[in-house]
C-alpha cells in the first residue's frame, strides 16, 4: 500500500521527468527570439492592380509562362486575367479561357464544355477585365495545411513551395480560397505564383509587371513609405479580395467590382 | 515496480530514441523556424535559394536592344510605344550568343490581344481601335500591310 507522502514525492518526480524533454526538444535561442521580433526587416512585397487600365491583352499571363517555365499549352497558370460582363437585365457573365493567356478575341463567353454566350454590345451595362494572382497574404491558409513544412512565407512575405520537399498531397491547394495554387503537370508538386522571386531580388520587377503595356500591374514594398505605389495603396480607395477569410491579402486592387470575387 | 511494467517502458524508450535517430539523420540539417516564426516560417532555408537562383528570361530592358537594333526604336514615337520588344519578339534571354534568333511572333492573334474590338464601357478595351479578322484580310499577317514599329494608318497611306 503506498502511502500519501510517497504519492506526493513520486508524483513531483514524474511530472519534473517528464518535463525535461519537452525543454530538451525546444531550446530557446535568443538570436531565434531576436529574428522573430526583427520589424526592421525592411521589405514586404505586395501587389496593386488598377483594373480600369486593364484591356485583357494576357501578355501578363504570356510573359509568366515563359519566365517561370509553366507549361505553354497545359491549362494551368500562375497568373490568369478574368473578365466579368453584366447586362441591363441583371445577369452576370465571367470567364477566362486559357486564363486569358491568348487575350480575348472574342465577345463570346466561354461557359465551359465548348459552350459559349453570346453577347449583344448593346444588352452590357458594364463589362471588364480583372487580372489575378497569388496574394501572398499575410496568414496564408495554404501554408499552415502544409503536412510537411513545403511550403512557408519568406521574411518578404512571399509564399514558396519547396519543390524538392513537397509530398504532392494537395491540401495546400484545397485550402486557398483564391484558386491560385494547382499541380505542375511535369513535376507533380504545388506550384504557385512567386512574384518573380528570381526577378525581384534582382532588382527587377516581377515578369507579368514589365510585361503589360497599360501599366496595370504594379508591384510595391509597403515598409517603404517612399514607394510610388505604396504612397497609392497608403492613399487611395483600394480593395482585397475575400477579406471576409481572414487571410489579410497583399494584392490590392483599384476599381474593384461587387461580382468579383 | 515489477517487471511487466519495465519490459514495455523498455521497448516504448528504445522506440523514442529510434524515432529521434532516424529524425536526427533524415531531416535537412537547414530545417527549421525562420523569420515568420512557427506557423508560416518552418521550411528548408536552401529552399529560398533555389528560387533565388531561378533563371530570368526577360530582360524587359527598354535599352537592352538599342545597340543593335536601333532603327526600330521609331516605334518609341508611336502609341506601341508602351509595349516592350520582347512581348513580341520573344524572351531575350542571353541573345544574341543564346539564343542567336529570337522567335518572332507575327501572327494574327498576337495584333488581336489588343485589337479586337471589344466595346466595354467601363473598360479601357473600348478605346482601342479595332478590326473584325473575319472580314479584315482574313489569313494574312497583319505586318503584310501595317508595320507594327510605326502603326499609324496615316503613315499607310
Amino acid at each position: 500500500m503506498i502511502s500519501r507522502r510517497d504519492f506526493l514525492k513520486n508524483a513531483i518526480k514524474g511530472i519534473a521527468g517528464l518535463s525535461i524533454p519537452l525543454s530538451v526538444i525546444e531550446i530557446a535561442s535568443p538570436r531565434k527570439i531576436f529574428a522573430l521580433n526583427d520589424v526592421k526587416a525592411g521589405v514586404r512585397w505586395a501587389f496593386l492592380i488598377d483594373t480600369h487600365k486593364c484591356v485583357g491583352c494576357g501578355l501578363c499571363v504570356k510573359a509568366c509562362k515563359t519566365e517561370n517555365e509553366i507549361p505553354y499549352d497545359a491549362n494551368v497558370t500562375r497568373t490568369w486575367v478574368e473578365r466579368y460582363v453584366h447586362l441591363k437585365d441583371g445577369r452576370d457573365f465571367a470567364d477566362t479561357p486559357k486564363g486569358g493567356r491568348d487575350g480575348f478575341t472574342t465577345s463570346k463567353i466561354d461557359l465551359g464544355e465548348g459552350h459559349y454566350q453570346n453577347i449583344d454590345e448593346k444588352d452590357i451595362d458594364k463589362a471588364f477585365f480583372v487580372p489575378k494572382l497569388c496574394n501572398q497574404c499575410e496568414n496564408p491558409p495554404c501554408v499552415q495545411v502544409c503536412p510537411v513544412g513545403a511550403t512557408f512565407q519568406t521574411p518578404e512575405g512571399v509564399v514558396l513551395v519547396d519543390r524538392s520537399w513537397c509530398i504532392g498531397c494537395g491540401y495546400c491547394i484545397m485550402a486557398c480560397p483564391y484558386g491560385a495554387r494547382f499541380f505542375h503537370p511535369v513535376l507533380h508538386v504545388a506550384e504557385k505564383c512567386t512574384f518573380c522571386y528570381h526577378r525581384v531580388n534582382r532588382g527587377l520587377k516581377p515578369a507579368c509587371v514589365d510585361a503589360c503595356p497599360f501599366g496595370a500591374r504594379m508591384i510595391a514594398n509597403i515598409k517603404d513609405p517612399g514607394d510610388p505605389v505604396t504612397k497609392i495603396i497608403m492613399t487611395e480607395r483600394v480593395n482585397v479580395l475575400k477579406s471576409e477569410y481572414g487571410t489579410k491579402p497583399q494584392a490590392y486592387y483599384i476599381g474593384l467590382d461587387e461580382e468579383v470575387r | 515496480m515489477k517487471g511487466h511494467v519495465w519490459r514495455p517502458l523498455y521497448a516504448v524508450i528504445c522506440l523514442v530514441v529510434l524515432v529521434l535517430a532516424a529524425r536526427y539523420f533524415m531531416v535537412p540539417k537547414d530545417f527549421g523556424i525562420y523569420e515568420r516564426g512557427y506557423m508560416y516560417g518552418f521550411h528548408r532555408k536552401s529552399a529560398e535559394d533555389y528560387w533565388k537562383a531561378f533563371k530570368v528570361k526577360y530582360q524587359f530592358n527598354t535599352d537592352y536592344c538599342k545597340d543593335c537594333h536601333a532603327d526600330k526604336y521609331s516605334i518609341m514615337q508611336t502609341p506601341h510605344a508602351i509595349i516592350h520588344c520582347e512581348n513580341c519578339h520573344g524572351p531575350v534571354l542571353d541573345h544574341p550568343s543564346d539564343p542567336e534568333k529570337l522567335t518572332v511572333d507575327k501572327k494574327r492573334e498576337l495584333c488581336l490581344r489588343c485589337h479586337y474590338p471589344l466595346h466595354y464601357p467601363t473598360s479601357g478595351r473600348a478605346n482601342i481601335r479595332g478590326v473584325d479578322p473575319e472580314k479584315h484580310n482574313p489569313g494574312i499577317e497583319c505586318s503584310t500591310c501595317h508595320n507594327p514599329h510605326m502603326p499609324s494608318l496615316e503613315a499607310m497611306k
